[in-house]
């Protein structure tokens, strides 16, 4: 085994922006003034913002250098689990920068951008085919927001019926957004308590199932990395009881062509393309959320949606149904082209990323669970969840751990997530990581274990290498400053 | 596979690891019964070379700039992007990364949005901004709930009618399921917004005024500030064209509690429409009951200044269901990206290209209403107005395609009261002979 790969680097100190400067610099070539000037009314006139005037070269140096405090998937291995921190092809990027696509109005008649018309009723058909539904909006701009756009639909589909439901069934390893989703749209979660294997457990449903509930909203793979394994006779209750079902498809990268949601019984998806599909996370954002649902459902998609008429698209808002808009456009279409664009180049390979995806995580669970402790001890999915627990003795949390690691030169797991294991270590490996790669990780997680029994206190120090050490989070949060 | 780096040797010996004798057996976890039996229907894998001519065909088949001169707005604006900006936003260090939940080696996401909440703060005039929302309508409408958490109990808020039907139509959508109210605001006839009948609304936690408007209209903000107060409701400023702030009064200036609004202007390309940057800023008071993500200044084990993801008790990870908004994320990158631009722009950058970007327009609709338009609505305007046509110029926009020109947005499709009526939209990215082509074109 190489040395370890964390080393501090040479890591240069940068001011803030408005630190750098000097008034009459620009880093930006004004176009020619080419029309006469003309004074904007008094009554609305304003002095412009404080900003600070800078050079190109200051410009460039002073994000060059910022960046270089960062850690990408392009940097290293990325496991932060339910994240699929999986490559970001380049390729995608190429194409998202088309200039027919990034220089595209969105209020364009629909003769004028045909192009982009035909990638989206592609891609909508591409992920009906991946998952097993029926139909897509594209519009929702991130995971929650397409968490949103389903509760919405639930509501307009209970609406529509005449009935009047308030609760959402969720299990307790949901990831936070559910429940906020669910209350956003007057929906009351009700907790469900996993049962001893970490899945849900149907006679709970079936308990709690009743005519005031809307149904139930499930992370399958669930955040554990198990499959719901009951889900057909949860979903069977649900419906038995006129419930929907809700799937959180944040996990979808482990079962892509192995199981078809609408064939388990989920009547609503959403899917994360920032994850499954390979988009950037770009350091939070933008990702997009897009919404699959049975075909009983599509008549309360959001609109504008896309139909094909004679060999032509067209934008049609002609469904009265619908829930109306969610986004101001068309949803985050620049990361839709990248997903799009990933989905051709894999192709029916997309099977294989779900069953290398699902290998990774396993190599990792076999090679680490005798230094740590694995409290589901059985073939995962995509990801698998250790704990502290056998660190505890020697003082060593989860969160050293997950320090330690930076200065072994990896992103540590998530951790204290889900909230049903205590101190979890939440490793989501993603397939496109070498075995070479993962070898290092578990090395390194091993050393860790090492460490935490015969020098804790290094462990608890950590880190030590990356530009900053541990900042006092209390502090930023006791006396907010939140601007210069 | 490029992406996929198993050897089958790998494979083999990872199978050995786990203790499966296939890949198939890694789903043993999945009953039987859940697994998939029918054949999906996907493409052979493209090639890079094929996905590049494929891609090619398609983006060749949208009308865009510099082939086209298209005069739309409308929440979404052509702007000059620098190289440099295109540039560093491609730096993967930034791209590739997670949201910062790892302050330590997530410094550089951090500090660049620590920076963004700084310019968008004093761009809008206002204490602090956020991190950013999705985009110009959902900041509104999460402005709107934010306003329910600030007078509690209130159930109605008024929406101007100028203020975007695209980000109006979005809050209708936010609010179906709730039993949250929004009463429209009527129109003046100079183009902004009737605010006398505001007293007469009962129970109002909020009032939301775009300014520039949906028609490119001025507001008064100042005035509209004393009346929304006067009722005692939270003052909502939005907008969607934030380059008008480097020469129009901040609406913080003017009163202004929530500031929210579109950023695409700033270095974001318009991608058909996404993704964009909700800007979303207010007042230090308010800060505990404002959604998303918030960057906050600390410092490190030895003292040394440093950034952290802060005062996310107000967020779902941590208060689930009672928390401030559902939103997870943020527009990262596009948040980076303004910022970026904002500081290639700097102060006396912005100044000038603002002004550019109104005397352009102010020249265009000269010459238009020389050539036989009128002006129907009389408020001052920045880079967008409104223009109602001559009898018969439909037509003339028809054929304008033909010579790749989209002559402005007819807005009967939005409001059909105004019938022949036009939204122009004009940038820096038009030259004056561009315009003298247009102004030509439609006087013939």
């Amino acid at each position: 085994m190489t040395a370890s790969q964390g080393t501090t680097g040479l890591i240069l100190n940068e001011p803030l922006l408005w630190e750098r400067g000097k008034p009459g610099r620009t880093a930006f070539s004004l176009p020619r003034r080419d029309v006469e000037r003309k004074a904007l009314d008094p009554r609305h006139a304003g002095p412009g913002p404080d900003f600070p005037d800078l050079s190109e070269v200051e410009v460039i140096r002073h994000y060059t250098r910022l960046s270089q405090w960062n850690f990408g998937v392009d940097t290293g291995l990325y496991p932060l689990g339910s994240c699929t921190m999986k490559y970001n092809p380049k390729t995608n990027e190429r194409q998202a920068s088309l200039p027919g696509f990034a220089g595209a109005h969105p209020l364009l008649p629909d003769e004028l951008c045909q192009g982009a018309l035909e990638l989206m009723a592609h891609l909508q058909e591409l992920l009906a085919e991946v998952t097993g539904m029926d139909a897509v909006s594209l519009q929702p701009a991130a995971g929650a927001h397409g968490e949103l756009t389903g509760m919405l639909i639930f509501a307009a589909h209970f609406r529509n019926k005449g009935e009047k439901r308030t609760k959402i069934l969720i299990p307790d390893t949901a990831h936070g957004t559910n429940p906020a989703s669910c209350a956003l749209c007057g929906f009351r979660p009700v907790a469900l308590k996993s049962n001893e294997r970490g899945v849900v457990d149907p006679a709970v449903v079936q308990e709690l199932m009743d005519e005031e509930t809307a149904g139930i909203m499930v992370t399958n793979p669930n955040t554990l990395g198990l499959f719901e394994e009951n889900i057909q006779e949860v979903a069977e209750i649900v419906h038995r009881n006129g419930g929907l079902v809700y799937c959180d498809g944040a996990n979808m990268n482990a079962v892509m062509g192995i199981v078809n949601m609408k064939a388990i019984g989920v009547d609503v998806l959403h899917l994360n393309l920032h994850k499954t599909f390979s988009t950037p996370h770009g350091g939070g954002g933008p990702g997009a959320g897009p919404v699959c649902v049975t075909r009983q459902l599509e008549p309360f998609l959001p609109v504008p949606r896309v139909v094909q008429e004679g060999g032509a698209y067209r934008l049609s808002q002609d469904f009265p149904l619908s829930i109306g808009k969610v986004h101001a456009f068309h949803g985050n279409f620049g990361v839709l082209i990248k997903a799009y664009s990933y989905i051709l180049s894999m192709g029916e390979d997309l099977k294989k990323v779900s069953q290398l995806a699902v290998l990774n995580a396993n190599y990792i669970k076999e090679r680490l669970k005798d230094v740590f402790h694995l409290p589901f001890d059985r073939p995962c999915m995509h990801e698998c969840v250790f704990t502290d627990k056998k660190q505890q003795a020697h003082k060593v949390t989860t969160l050293d751990m997950a320090k330690r690691l930076m200065d072994y030169g990896f992103h540590p797991p998530t951790i204290y997530f889900p909230l049903v294991v205590h101190g979890a270590i939440m490793v989501e490996p993603t397939e496109t990581e070498t075995r070479e790669d993962l070898d290092r990780f578990i090395e390194a997680m091993r050393a860790i274990a090492r460490e935490a029994q015969e020098d804790p206190e290094r462990v608890r120090q950590a880190p030590t290498k990356p530009k900053l050490r541990r900042l006092n989070e209390a502090e930023a949060a006791r006396r907010p400053c939140l601007a210069g | 596979m490029r992406y996929l780096p198993h050897t089958p040797e790998d494979v083999a010996s990872m199978l050995q690891a786990v203790g499966a004798d296939s890949l198939e057996e890694l789903f043993a976890g999945v009953p039987e019964t859940c697994r998939r039996k029918d054949a999906w229907n996907l493409p052979e894998p493209l090639t890079e070379w094929e996905l590049n001519a494929h891609m090619d065909r398609l983006a060749a088949r949208v009308a865009s700039s510099p082939y086209w001169k298209i005069y739309l707005g409308a929440g979404s604006y052509e702007h000059h992007i620098p190289a440099a900006v295109s540039y560093l936003l491609g730096r993967s260090e930034f791209s590739t990364a997670y949201t910062p939940y790892q302050p330590e080696i997530s410094q550089g996401t951090l500090q660049g949005i620590y920076e963004y909440q700084t310019l968008t703060a004093r761009l809008l005039g206002m204490d602090v901004a956020n991190a950013s929302m999705y985009d110009g309508a959902s900041a509104l409408a999460e402005a709107l709930l934010m306003a329910f958490r600030i007078t509690r109990k209130k159930k109605r808020v008024a929406v101007s009618r100028a203020v975007s039907p695209f980000y109006r139509r979005v809050v209708a959508t936010y609010f179906a399921p709730t039993d949250y109210e929004v009463v429209e605001l009527p129109l003046l006839a100079d183009g902004t917004t009737d605010l006398s009948g505001l007293g007469a609304i009962q129970d109002l936690a909020a009032v939301a005024v775009q300014s520039p408007n949906f028609f490119g209209c001025l507001e008064d903000l100042e005035a509209a500030g004393r009346a929304i107060h006067e009722t005692g409701a939270v003052f909502v400023a939005c907008f969607s064209e934030p380059l008008a702030f480097g020469i129009v009064k901040s609406p913080g200036a003017q009163g202004a509690d929530i500031v929210c609004g579109e950023g695409q202007s700033f270095g974001n390309p318009q991608s058909f429409g996404g993704p964009g940057l909700g800007m979303f800023a207010t007042r230090q008071d308010h800060v505990r009951k404002m959604p998303g993500r918030l960057v906050g200044r600390t410092t490190d084990l030895e003292g040394r200044p440093g950034f952290v993801l802060t005062l996310s008790t107000r967020e779902q990870h941590i208060r689930r269901a009672k928390a401030t908004s559902n939103i997870c994320s943020n527009q990262g990158l596009c948040a980076m990206t303004a910022a970026m631009y904002m500081a290639s722009l700097g102060g006396t950058g912005i100044r000038e290209l603002a002004q550019l970007n109104h005397d352009k327009a102010e020249y265009l609709k000269e010459g238009l209403l020389q050539a036989g338009f009128s002006a129907p609505l009389a408020a001052p305007t920045f880079n967008e107005f409104v223009l109602k046509a001559p009898a018969g110029f439909g037509q003339i926009w028809k054929r304008l395609q033909q010579e790749k020109i989209v002559a402005g947005l007819p807005l009967a499709p939005l409001y059909p009261e105004m019938e022949d009526h036009y939204l122009f939209c004009v940038t820096e990215t038009k030259s004056r002979d561009d315009l003298d082509v247009l102004i030509r074109e439609v006087s013939s």
